[in-house]
């Protein structure tokens, strides 16, 4: 956890790195960000690190300041206080070293539709002040690429929304950036834009682009990200890969409903090797439920079956449950995932 | 800092080598180039929008000539066409740089501008290859109302080398413009305000001004404000010397001005630039 690790390892104090740091250079290190918008305060102190080859999700409902820290991450904003770096560059005393190693797809596409594809990635090409034959070399790579090669010579207001959004992403990498930057890469596309996105994203991934994508889907985050870092009102509240993040929020638990009452308070017991140490049960006497986080959930149900036979309680039905990401995202924040919130902080998340 | 600042030197750049980006004024300027090109290319693929800001001003000039063209003397001058050509030229390129300022909202409504500054290519040039490429449109549509002007019996009684003065200070009052409309463009953010803020305060410019008619015949205040608006001594300036009537200060001054308006304009678009967030 970041708070934990702020408190153990100051700042300062992690710049001498330690044990945990060692083997490969973090691609992005920030820490104790804080922003403030006028009466707002998007960031109130967030730190996290992301390893080289890896995806970072940061995860957090509108207005968490998700969008504020990335625009900080990719120079276009400064932080009020607090370090980022790329790299090792620090994008605030030197931005212009720090935008030669990153690629920034916002949340709208950024491509000029005026121009065609080739010529969009021939542009940025240009501004990374490439030799003109390597990028238009990389650029028919990345049409490729992003199967964007029949399209490659058409005008881009003809592009789909989601061809765009891939053209986007394309002109990001064509300098090879060793950080992409991805916020919330498909909000607002259609479903089945968001699959391809997605698989669009996993072959970057795949290839072992550093990546950082902030989003407000969890189901996004779990399937794309290695790890997690969720934000909420400007500041991290958890961190860990899906599962961990899972396990912290009460774990998997197995529910059994019986057919007589007035077996309900035997089956704990009878099922104490399987339960987690120190936890307990909840009982619903009306639905005639009992409810134990276990260890396992491997070959569980059988066990459950065999065991309580065994003391002769009468079985109705065993269920194995297992938490969701929307789960621990509600346990966290205490609000559902996705859903907007109207607060004025909208300012950062612009 | 420092710990992590070593390892990155040691660490990544040998495997897919952070991209080391060159630089120096020669990159100053491919930037540039390479900026408004972009525009550039853009215009001439949609040339409705070129058509469409050529033929406000041909319009302009049609029907001041002819409806108002009758009814006007204005003492001195051999023709009505004589006196409102050159106020219609200054209108037109005063009016073109509006553009400027749409552009800019629209690249940042898109969030392009937001990708061009997170890039390492030199950031000014985002603005200079705007104002450049809207200063060559504006000189075009500028060939289109010569000629315009030419056919409804406009003549160049100055003389060329006075004709092509007064075209560059048209030209240069143009450019002052585009920086004024660029640093409006960056601070409303949005394509419709871009719109009317661009627009709404070059009306009364305009015509409370010598380009249509004499301030003389104004009343005696608005004729005061006519006189040191910017507008009405570039005109006389221009207008002198398309006329080869005698100039007085009037070039020297709008000179001053468009210097004057550009060197504001432009640091204030730059710093507004750098601290821009959408």
């Amino acid at each position: 956890m970041t708070a934990d690790h702020q408190r153990r390892y100051p700042l300062g104090a992690c710049d001498l790195a330690p044990i945990w740091r060692t083997g490969a250079t973090l691609m992005v290190v920030v820490k104790d960000l804080k922003k403030r918008f006028g009466e707002t305060e998007a960031l109130k102190g967030v730190s996290f690190e992301v390893e080289p080859g890896t995806v970072l999700g940061v995860l957090g409902p509108n207005g968490a300041g998700k969008t504020t820290t990335v625009r900080i991450l990719t120079t276009l904003l400064k932080p009020d206080s607090g370090t980022a770096e790329i790299e090792g560059i620090d994008v605030i005393a030197n931005p212009a070293q720090a935008r030669a190693r990153i690629g920034l797809t916002g949340q709208y596409a950024a491509v000029d539709e005026r121009l065609t594809g080739f010529e969009n990635l021939q542009l940025i090409g240009r501004f990374f002040h490439m030799r003109k034959s390597i990028a238009e070399q990389r650029a028919h790579e990345l049409l490729d690429q992003f199967r964007l090669d029949q399209a490659a010579d058409r005008v881009v207001k003809t592009y789909s929304g989601g061809m765009r959004r891939r053209l986007d992403i394309a002109m990001s990498l064509i300098a090879r950036p060793s950080v992409l930057f991805l916020d919330e890469p498909t909000t607002g596309l259609d479903p089945r834009s968001r699959q391809e996105m997605w698989e669009v994203i996993e072959n970057l991934v795949a290839k072992g682009t550093t990546t950082l994508l902030t989003t407000q889907y969890l189901e996004e985050a779990e399937r794309l990200a290695d790890r997690i870092v969720v934000i909420d009102h400007g500041t991290v509240i958890a961190e860990g890969t899906a599962g961990e993040l899972k396990a912290q929020s009460g774990g998997q638990r197995v529910e059994v409903t019986l057919s007589d009452a007035s077996q309900l308070d035997r089956v704990t017991p009878a099922l104490s090797e399987f339960q987690i140490d120190g936890t307990h049960e909840s009982i619903d006497v009306d639905a005639l439920t009992v409810t134990i986080p276990v260890t396992t959930t491997d070959r569980l149900v059988p066990a459950v079956v065999r065991r309580l036979d065994s003391v002769g309680i009468d079985v109705a039905d065993v269920v194995v449950r297992r938490p969701t990401l929307d789960d621990v995202f509600f346990e966290l924040t205490g609000k559902p995932a996705e859903a907007d919130e109207d607060s004025g902080d909208q300012r950062g998340e612009q | 800092m420092s710990a992590t600042g070593t390892l990155a030197g040691s660490g990544r750049e040998s495997e897919s080598a952070p991209y080391s980006v060159p630089r120096g004024p020669i990159w100053l300027l491919r930037d540039i180039w390479a900026e408004g090109t972009r525009h550039l290319r853009a215009t001439i693929r949609n040339p409705d929008l070129l058509v469409f800001a050529a033929l406000q001003p041909i319009m302009f000039v049609v029907l001041f000539v002819y409806v108002f063209g009758g009814a006007i003397q204005i003492p001195g001058y051999r023709t009505y066409q004589q006196f409102v050509v050159p106020g219609i030229f200054a209108q037109t390129v005063v009016f073109g740089s509006a553009f400027t300022g749409i552009g800019i909202a629209e690249d940042m409504q898109k969030g392009f501008i937001d990708r061009l500054r997170s890039l390492p290519m030199y950031q000014p040039a985002v603005l200079i290859g705007r104002t450049w490429s809207d200063l060559l449109r504006n000189a075009f549509t500028f060939v289109i109302m010569m000629v315009v002007g030419l056919i409804v019996g406009f003549r160049l009684e100055g003389g060329i080398i006075n004709s092509l003065l007064a075209t560059l200070l048209l030209l240069a009052f143009a450019f002052a413009f585009s920086w004024i409309q660029a640093w409006i463009g960056l601070s409303v953010k949005s394509v419709e305000a871009a719109n009317s803020a661009g627009f709404i305060w070059m009306f009364p410019m305009t015509f409370v001004s010598s380009a249509f008619v004499s301030t003389e015949s104004m009343p005696r205040w608005l004729a005061k404000a006519a006189e040191v608006n910017p507008f009405t001594i570039v005109t006389n300036a221009v207008r002198a010397l398309y006329n080869g009537h005698p100039v007085g200060n009037d070039v020297w001054w709008s000179i001053l001005w468009a210097l004057g308006l550009t060197a504001v304009f432009s640091a204030l678009s730059f710093r507004k630039f750098q601290n821009t967030s959408k």
